[in-house]
């Protein structure tokens, strides 16, 4: 999960990162008052999970509280990269004397972590690994040792701080590593780190990625989450704990296993090309077990979206045997009764595929359709949704 | 020949007692698999009654740590059904142990529960293997099932299989279930794993018996990248590849925690160009690269 700005500052703060005071709010009005309360030149910062918000007039320096007003008018409701500004956060204003980048990762490839830092900051990191690859220091660190102090001047050393200031970012490394292990997190990174005209090393801008994975151990991580931006049918289905992901096309998916469910995704888009160019509508695993219940929830959801003519049900029987999915289907769509209003095409293989197959033979339901294999089932499903 | 795993494997579960732990010793045994007994601190020395493969009553003692199981019955595999939380202690008890191979099935673990163990690991000599987490495990067709992948989809023969997902494990098993497979091994979906898709191609291509290999990968990471560049350099008996996800969208997390598009990292077509440079096959979907896998098979033969 990507958070906002503001959500990453609060976090910085936690950890005792230096960083300026903010206040969020989603109205101009608000916004003058943050600026009232704050005092002085304040910053207007768009609150947008994407970067460039600088270029794209998303970021405003405000003099007093009527331009911080005016600048909010400006911001609020812009679309930057398809990001529809609601909030802003009203920041303190700093005399920037340097600006410097830090971050700190998952290094996949290396199972390890990779901490990548540069006193040249402000540049978007892409391209300064690009342009300017030797003023990037690549450390990694050690996830079983981290950012000791030892380690953070080191990495200071490395990107070529000044030796007055490698204590002082040193000190501010080792806090951004705690807001990394402590959180959870997969990417911490602040861009611009700066040094200031009275010398303070601040974090002026954080990204910072979690692992949902580690939600069980941090309840706050829940909160961050932006359930307003989140499609409907996406936070439906996560109520339900189902694996689901909405997208853009007219055959609705449903399988098991997230290999097989992407392959699936794949195979239909193919078929989709003989057929007006159908795609499919979502992403959705139901997992091992496929009980009658998660069938259930799962093809609700699914019928649910209105962008969707037809259904592939897509089950290769592993653990689960193919006649429980079978009733699984068969009891969904009693379950689901008038509800169920479009053509499901499944396709069953594996274990106990015949007495799967027929059960939904003898049910006879007039929207199923069995298909013989995953090809021939995703054309039938393309087929009947181009039709529809 | 088979990789990683054969029938003279004895094979110790941490979780034996719980639910998936216990689900999955019956069907290992029932496969073949040589279970000599499980990990669990607070029912340590009592018993599991589970039945062999013939039917016969086994008795399965319950060990209080993976050192005493090792000590008691000369296990070399184990295989963990831990819930996340708890799966990094029980990954530290298994490299403690020094235990040869160790499978992670679960599900979920923080990915930086993953990057310290594999840390660990390495600083303990690389001496345990680990394959996962969130992974199906490893099948040598015939001989033993570490893992909970079905044990009936077909049997032995000279296909080597290396995959990141459970699911077109068993699919491209399936389709190739005529010819059979020497080992399969689902090396997980999830960003840190410990076995990859390179350290399967090595062992494959070391195995007189695999004639060819089918590796499948998905979108997320670069690991596909490296196997392609791994098989150029060092591969010489057919490989042949899949990667699923071409159509999924950039910043959406597909099922698997690693299996994500980040920028212009990670996409399907990357991983295809990649192997297809690499000379390797890539089938658009599993029932084309079983297509391929069987005529560089034949060909083989010719």
């Amino acid at each position: 999960m990507d958070l906002y700005e503001y959500q990453a500052r609060d976090l910085f703060e936690k950890y005792g990162v230096p960083v300026l005071p903010g206040i969020v709010a989603d109205t101009p009005e608000d916004v003058r008052a943050a600026a009232e309360k704050l005092g002085g030149v304040v910053v207007v910062k768009a609150q947008v999970k994407t970067g460039g918000r600088g270029k794209a007039g998303g970021v405003k320096v405000a003099k007093n509280p009527d331009e911080a007003e005016e600048a909010a008018k400006a911001i609020l409701g812009l679309d930057i990269k398809g990001h529809v500004v609601k909030r802003v956060m009203v920041a303190g204003g700093a005399r920037i004397a340097q600006e410097f980048y830090f971050s700190v990762l998952l290094d996949r490839a290396n199972r390890s972590y990779l901490s990548l830092t540069s006193v040249e900051g402000g540049m978007e990191i892409e391209q300064l690994a690009v342009e300017k690859p030797e003023a990037l220091a690549r450390i990694e660190v050690d996830p079983g040792t981290g950012i000791s102090p030892e380690k953070a001047r080191e990495i200071a050393v490395a990107a070529n701080f000044p030796a007055e200031l490698v204590d002082k970012v040193a000190d501010v490394f080792v806090k951004l590593y705690d807001v990394y292990t402590g959180e959870d997190a997969t990417l911490v990174e602040v861009n611009p780190l700066i040094l200031s005209e009275d010398g303070e090393v601040i974090a002026l801008d954080g990204k910072v990625t979690l692992d949902e994975n580690a939600e069980f151990r941090h309840a706050g991580h829940a909160l961050l989450e932006d359930k307003a931006a989140a499609d409907p049918l996406e936070a439906k289905a996560k109520e339900l704990d189902l694996n689901y992901v909405k997208l853009d096309g007219e055959v609705g998916i449903i399988g098991n296993g997230a290999g097989l469910v992407m392959s699936t995704l794949d195979v239909v888009a193919y078929a989709g090309e003989n057929h007006g160019g159908v795609k499919p509508a979502n992403f959705l695993d139901i997992g091992g077990g496929a009980s009658a219940e998660v069938m259930a929830n799962g093809l609700s959801i699914i019928l649910g979206d209105e962008q969707v003519k037809s259904v592939f049900v897509n089950v290769f029987g592993g653990i689960t045997a193919c006649d429980q999915v079978a009733k699984g289907i068969v009891g969904a769509l009693a379950e689901l009764g008038h509800e169920a209003n479009k053509p499901l095409v499944v396709r069953l293989d594996g274990n106990n595929v015949a007495e799967g197959r027929r059960i939904l033979e003898e049910a006879a339901h007039p929207l199923v359709t069995l298909a013989d294999n995953m090809d021939q089932g995703a054309d039938k499903a393309a087929e009947l949704a181009n039709a529809a | 020949m088979t990789i990683f795993l054969n029938k003279d494997n004895k094979v110790i579960v941490q979780g034996i007692t719980g639910g998936e732990g216990s689900k999955h010793t019956a069907r290992m045994l029932a496969a073949g698999t040589q279970v000599v007994g499980g990990v669990n601190a607070r029912k340590a020395g009592t018993t599991v009654l589970h039945k062999d493969k013939d039917g016969n009553d086994v008795e399965l003692p319950v060990f209080a740590s993976v050192t005493e199981a090792i000590e008691a019955t000369g296990a070399d595999v184990s295989i963990a059904f831990v819930p996340p939380a708890f799966t990094k202690d029980a990954v530290v008890e298994a490299i403690d142990a020094e235990i040869p191979l160790l499978v992670i099935i679960t599900e979920g673990v923080p990915v930086q529960d993953s990057a310290e163990f594999w840390a660990y690991a390495k600083e303990k000599g690389g001496l345990t293997r680990i394959i996962g987490p969130n992974c199906p495990g490893i099948i040598s067709p015939g001989e033993s099932l570490v893992g909970i992948t079905p044990a009936n989809i077909t049997g032995k023969g000279p296909i080597g299989l290396v995959s990141k997902s459970g699911t077109l494990t068993y699919q491209m098993m399936y389709e190739l279930r005529d010819l059979g497979f020497s080992t399969a091994i689902g090396i997980g979906g999830d960003p840190v794993i410990g076995t990859t898709h390179i350290d399967a191609l090595a062992a494959f291509e070391a195995d007189p018996e695999t004639k060819a290999i089918v590796m499948i990968g998905e979108i997320g990471g670069d690991a596909e990248e490296r196997a392609a560049d791994f098989i150029k350099a060092n591969v010489t008996k057919p490989v042949v590849g899949y990667v699923a996800g071409f159509t999924a969208p950039e910043g959406k997390t597909m099922g698997h925690a690693g299996a994500i598009v980040s920028g212009s990292a990670g996409t399907a077509q990357a991983k295809k160009e990649a192997l297809e440079a690499a000379g390797v096959k890539v089938g658009k979907t599993p029932s084309e690269t079983a297509r391929l896998l069987r005529e560089v098979y034949e060909a083989l033969s010719a």
